[in-house]
């Protein structure tokens, strides 16, 4: 049901991932936030069980702010990646497993911009593009036939488009928003929300 | 050997270890902590290392959240422990409460730790006396100061340390609304408290203008003695 995506360029990733959260066969909420900040240069991406996708998120999340106060400086991306891999591993053969799927995205200053890939089961791989969630049947081939390492920003926007486009046309389930985000060496850069034409949206919640 | 409390009352009511523990603060270099109006400054002595010794490795000033920072004198290997779980316990906070901790929480976390260990069997208090400053949500600054017992205080300005009570009178003297109106000038007063005792090693630009104000008022000085 939830589908999240990541694309590497030369010099930063591309990460987007839908906004449904759904209860059974309702759409509870359609402006759901599944990108968590692990610092200043790393999005964690979360789906999965309901309420173990936030409480492992935000544990990662606070050991990887700790981890900066105690030392003065941040965990590099390769590093929390594996941290959260450890983690999840460590939980997999106890008696409360997280079940949650997670793409990392980082740019490290030496390293340059990172995605890694990470399942329920603890698989961690790093890859130029991954995807989570029915969606990636549809999009793993789009990306196999137009991905490039050298593509330029837009470019990656324009092929993130079309993923999205196929899963509006395709996808049995209507996701009608995705939140965007770019990370570089400035940083993490929020990028306008794709709204695919002809996804139903609801009427946005009424600001206060 | 765990079973046993070394913390106990003396007949006329002391807990010597507790007292004991704030004279090992009393040995540690100073340090000063000054509350601004839109500033809290923290200035340490640095003490003076063996020629072999990384200069830099010596940290007296830490950081225990984004918005929090302490400083201690005392023992630093109790120091460390202390740091660490403040540490812990600002983020343990924002993952169950999503906020930062005010300062008062935090210091009330150290002090409540500390008081914690003149109570328990087998454990020694702290030597440290802890500065905490920092900012809460909503912009208000504060300055904290906690100590072995456990007890801690809300302060305008104040010292800890070796030479922590001339500091303090000097503190007393001049701290005023006037010596606080701005940013540069908190910190100045940081400087010029700490250059009340000690032979400072660092030369910055703001010691460079305290000399010229020096000067100037020794002009004045002159200028009336011979009108």
């Amino acid at each position: 049901m939830e589908y999240l995506i990541g694309i590497q360029g030369q010099d930063f990733v591309l990460v987007a991932a839908d906004n449904i959260a759904a209860n059974s066969i309702i759409q509870m909420k359609q402006d759901q936030d599944k990108m968590f900040k692990l610092s200043d240069k790393i999005l964690l991406l979360c789906v999965g069980e309901a309420g173990d996708t936030v409480q492992f998120a935000e544990y990662i999340q606070k050991n990887i702010q700790l981890y900066k106060m105690r030392n003065g400086y941040e965990l590099s991306p390769k590093a929390a990646a594996n941290f959260t891999r450890k983690n999840l591993a460590d939980y997999l053969r106890s008696r409360t497993p997280y079940h949650v799927n997670l793409l990392l995205a980082g740019f490290d200053e030496t390293d340059g911009p990172g995605l890694y890939y990470m399942d329920h089961l603890s698989a961690l791989a790093k890859a130029p593009f991954a995807a989570h969630g029915y969606g990636a049947y549809l999009t793993l081939s789009i990306l196999d036939r137009y991905y490039r390492p050298d593509l330029t920003r837009d470019e990656a926007v324009d092929l993130l488009k079309k993923c999205v486009e196929e899963l509006n046309k395709r996808f049995i389930l209507n996701l009608p928003s995705f939140t965007v985000r770019l990370i570089d060496t400035e940083g993490i850069h929020d990028l306008e929300k794709l709204m695919p034409v002809g996804a139903k949206l609801l009427a946005p919640a009424p600001s206060s | 050997i765990y079973d046993r409390a070394i913390t106990v009352f003396s007949p006329d009511g002391h807990l010597f270890q507790v007292e004991y523990a704030q004279e090992a603060v009393k040995k540690g270099s100073t340090a000063v902590g000054i509350r601004g109006k839109d500033i809290v400054v923290l200035g340490v002595e640095k003490k003076s290392v063996a020629k072999l010794q990384e200069e830099r490795t010596v940290r007296k000033i830490c950081a225990l959240d984004d918005h929090v920072c302490m400083a201690f004198a005392g023992l630093t290997a109790d120091a460390r422990i202390v740091i660490n779980r403040a540490r812990v316990e600002c983020q343990s906070h924002r993952l169950t409460v999503e906020d930062p901790v005010t300062v008062e929480y935090i210091t009330r976390h150290i002090a409540t730790l500390k008081q914690r260990y003149t109570q328990s069997n087998g454990r020694r208090p702290f030597g440290i006396s802890a500065l905490i400053v920092g900012f809460d949500s909503d912009g208000t600054p504060r300055l904290y100061q906690t100590d072995p017992s456990g007890t801690y205080h809300a302060w305008k300005a104040n010292a800890i340390g070796r030479s922590a009570k001339t500091v303090r009178e000097f503190l007393e003297k001049n701290y005023t609304e006037e010596s606080i109106a701005t940013d540069n000038e908190a910190i100045k007063l940081a400087i010029k408290a700490l250059l009340e005792l000690l032979e400072s090693k660092e030369i910055e630009t703001l010691v460079t203008e305290i000399e010229k104000e020096k000067e100037e008022e020794a002009e004045k000085k002159k200028q009336k003695k011979s009108t």
